[in-house]
């Protein structure tokens, strides 16, 4: 069996990815992308827990994994109005790049 | 303990009028029917009166001495703190025999007074709302006044305390369309501040010394019980104050509360407020300045005499301060020519009087006076407003004379309270007065304020006697074509009169002294001392025989005697004399006229002082430079600056700027918990 140290550890390298990717990439596709990452990284930290703690067998525990399915549900409907988003600006700006849109400021 | 609930509607009563009456002026925004407002008014104060009537009917059937006392209590008004450090204040009232003689004065006289406003009030039209204001502060006060009386805790009895002061401010500036009569409010506001500070800071004082001695306690019978706890209690004081480095708490608290009694009763140094206060309708001079509110400090003297009785330097403060008060004030008296302002100085002469009696130990002679005063002194005043109303607010003496042809049953009336309080012989005055100058004697260098209370009583004499020739008597000084104006008031008016005027003539029967009970060979004569004995703490009286007293009363008709005859002599057979001898002691003349100039001595030294402080640096500087300007508007200017000219740039229209703000926040969060 792999150790919970292992998933952890690889849920915590996925998300630390998608910090990177959201802070540091211009590209907004991109930057969506790496949300998907840091959910999904999150999501593999619930499925770790939820393996280690299962249980008995006439009362096991599910919670990580019904977690796991609101997250993906939740990705899902933002990642919709995300790309609406990305697509409403290429329309305006002819442009995906997050340099592009800083109007709203001082 | 014997409950009752009638001592709250004694009390509420009032209070229900003056709310309604409330109601209808500040929230419905307009003012009731006249009849309707008059019936209620006037029913809740008589309703007042049957029930401290039936009150007293109970009172007197529970057996003379300390348990004879009623109580109610409404709720619990102010607790904090648990045993040994509890401090509550009760919304409660107790009826002892002193309160008994209160409440039925004030309600009494106040049912009388308002009966009479009704006619008095007919004519005013300065104000559309006026009619209905005026007895809705009318009724608030006797609901404060009832308060003041009937409380059983000192917390409480400030509140009335309190109560009557606002009232008063209210009702003196009546008409407040004149800036003057406002002025005068105030005026009588301020000063009495001055004495309700000192007021609060003995309370505060009494308290602190009985929850140090271990019952902190605060109504009047409780206190009374665990008084022998700081009898011997002092304070520390600096050392360079007289009489350091320690005071003894209970001279400090009886003076602090005579200080409270000072501003509420007109007495020196704080008597300036009640001749200004005359800038208000009749029938407040004459319920609220002379009558009730007034007679307050008496009261809470007599209240508190078992404290005064064991502070005998605080005693003989009280006693010299009425002498002298009484002397001063009726000096004023005999040179004024406003016919209210003389009864103002006379009031606050007959208050000195009363002090007199309180500081030497006479407190139920204290109260015997205040009970005969209110009556003749309210039947002054109100007969005073009869002749005002009847010259068309003409209130100035040297116009009127020789209207005894045109309002006879006012002179009558009138006549009547000035032999009152001149005291002639077998009128109330001359009881109370006689009681009082029997007790000036008792007390330490009582011969002097004898000679005080002698001259006083001389002086009384001459201006009141003064006063009604000028008024009624001797050649007619109106106008004559404002002389078929002149009228006889209507007999809502002259009732209540008639009714005051049986009153002064025979309320000294209530307190028939021993002396002349006993040639009427009637045994304990004195039934109000009789009635009050058990609350009153008795002072020991060196014993007179009835010589002596039949010579001090003697004496002291003769001298009000004289000082009537020369009155009578001096403005009725020689009308051109008082001209000349005015000439004659010009400066004299003068300084009386001008009342000692205490009020320009007063302004120049305190007023105006204070208010250069206030407004040079208090406004100036504090107000509007320091907590205006520097810490106000300078904290918002100091943000707007920091704002425009450094933070707005955190505000960059990059996301991603945000986004790493975000994550440095949740680093540190995350850093902070796994520290």
């Amino acid at each position: 069996m792999i150790p919970l140290e292992h998933v952890i550890g690889l849920s915590a390298i996925l998300f630390v990815i998608g910090v990177a990717g959201v802070a540091l990439r211009r590209n907004l596709i991109v930057v969506l992308m790496s949300i998907e990452l840091m959910l999904n990284a999150v999501n593999l930290a619930f499925v770790g827990f939820n393996r280690l703690w299962p249980g008995t067998l006439d009362a096991p525990r599910l919670d990580g994994q019904v977690f796991v399915l609101m997250v993906i549900t939740v990705a899902a409907a933002e990642v919709a109005v995300g790309l609406g988003i990305v697509i409403s600006m290429f329309r305006n700006r002819d442009s995906v790049n997050l340099e592009d849109v800083s109007l709203l400021k001082w | 303990m014997n409950e009752t609930h009638v001592l709250r509607w004694i009390v509420f009563l009032p209070l229900l009028a003056a709310i309604y009456h409330g109601l209808a002026i500040g929230l419905v925004r307009r003012s009731s029917d006249r009849r309707l407002v008059a019936v209620l008014s006037c029913g809740a104060v008589i309703g007042s009166f049957v029930l401290s009537c039936v009150a007293l009917g109970k009172l007197v059937q529970i057996p003379r001495g300390p348990t004879r006392i009623l109580f109610d209590d409404v709720y619990t008004w102010i607790g904090a703190g648990v045993s040994s450090t509890r401090f509550s204040a009760e919304f409660g009232f107790q009826l002892d025999p002193l309160s008994t003689v209160m409440i039925l004065i004030v309600t009494f006289v106040g049912a009388l007074i308002h009966i009479y406003s009704i006619g008095y009030m007919e004519d005013d039209h300065r104000d559309d709302k006026g009619f209905q204001r005026f007895f809705c502060y009318l009724n608030l006060f006797m609901f404060s006044m009832l308060v003041l009386v009937l409380a059983d805790n000192v917390v409480l009895m400030f509140l009335g305390w309190e109560g009557v002061g606002l009232c008063s401010y209210l009702l003196i500036g009546f008409w407040y369309t004149d800036r003057h009569n406002a002025y005068c409010g105030s005026k009588a506001f301020i000063v009495n501040r001055i004495g309700d500070f000192a007021f609060l800071i003995g309370i505060f004082l009494l308290f602190s010394a009985l929850a140090a001695a271990g019952s902190p306690v605060t109504t009047f019978r409780e206190i009374a019980a665990a008084f022998d706890g700081i009898r011997e209690a002092t304070i520390a004081v600096p050392a360079w104050l007289p009489f350091g480095p320690e005071w003894p708490v209970v001279e400090v608290v009886a003076i602090c509360f005579f200080i409270g009694a000072c501003g509420k009763s007109a007495q020196l140094p704080l008597y300036v407020w009640l001749p200004d206060a005359m800038a208000g309708p009749t029938p407040v001079s004459a319920l609220i300045h002379a009558a009730t509110m007034v007679t307050a400090g008496v009261y809470m003297v007599c209240r508190f005499s078992f404290l005064y009785a064991a502070a005998p330097g605080a005693s003989a403060l009280v006693a010299w301060t009425g002498g002298l008060t009484a002397l001063l004030a009726a000096t004023i008296a005999i040179a004024q020519t406003d016919i209210k302002k003389v009864l103002a100085y006379s009031t606050v002469s007959q208050l000195g009087y009363m002090f007199l009696a309180a500081g030497c130990g006479g407190y139920s002679a204290a109260i015997f006076h205040l009970g005969t005063h209110a009556f003749f002194k309210a039947l002054l005043f109100l007969g005073s407003g009869a002749v005002i109303l009847a010259m068309h607010h003409e209130q100035d003496i040297r116009r009127m004379g020789g209207l005894k042809r045109l309002i006879p049953r006012t002179q009558w009336v009138f006549l009547i309270g000035v032999l009152a309080i001149a005291g002639f012989p077998g009128f109330s005055g001359f009881f109370s007065k006689d009681e009082i100058l029997v007790w000036a004697t008792q007390a330490p260098g009582g011969l002097w304020l004898y000679r005080i209370a002698l001259g006083t009583a001389g002086l009384t004499a001459f201006y009141m006697v003064r006063l009604h020739c000028l008024t009624f008597l001797g050649e007619f000084r109106v106008a004559p074509n404002a002389r078929e104006q002149v009228h006889e008031v209507g007999s809502v008016m002259l009732w209540p009169l008639y009714v005051l005027a049986f009153f002064s003539i025979f309320s000294g029967l209530f307190g028939f002294p021993q002396l002349w009970g006993d040639m009427l060979s009637v045994e304990k004569s004195d039934s109000l001392g009789r009635f009050l004995g058990p609350v009153l703490t008795a002072v020991e009286k060196h014993h007179l025989d009835h010589a002596t007293e039949l010579g001090m009363a003697g004496t002291a008709v003769a001298v009000a005697a004289l000082g009537a005859t020369l009155a009578w002599w001096l403005y009725v057979r020689r009308p051109e004399l008082p001209e000349r001898i005015a000439a004659a002691l010009k400066g004299a003349h003068q300084l009386l006229v001008n009342k000692y100039y205490v009020d320009e001595i007063y302004d120049a030294l305190i007023v105006r002082p204070l208010v250069a402080v206030s407004d040079r640096v208090l406004f100036r500087v504090v107000d509007a430079g320091i907590v205006d300007g520097a810490m106000v508007n300078g904290t918002a200017r100091g943000v707007r600056a920091l704002a425009a000219h450094g933070l707005k740039y955190a505000q960059s229209g990059f996301a991603q700027t945000y986004v790493f703000f975000m994550i440095a926040g949740a680093a540190a969060v995350v850093a902070y918990l796994v520290r």
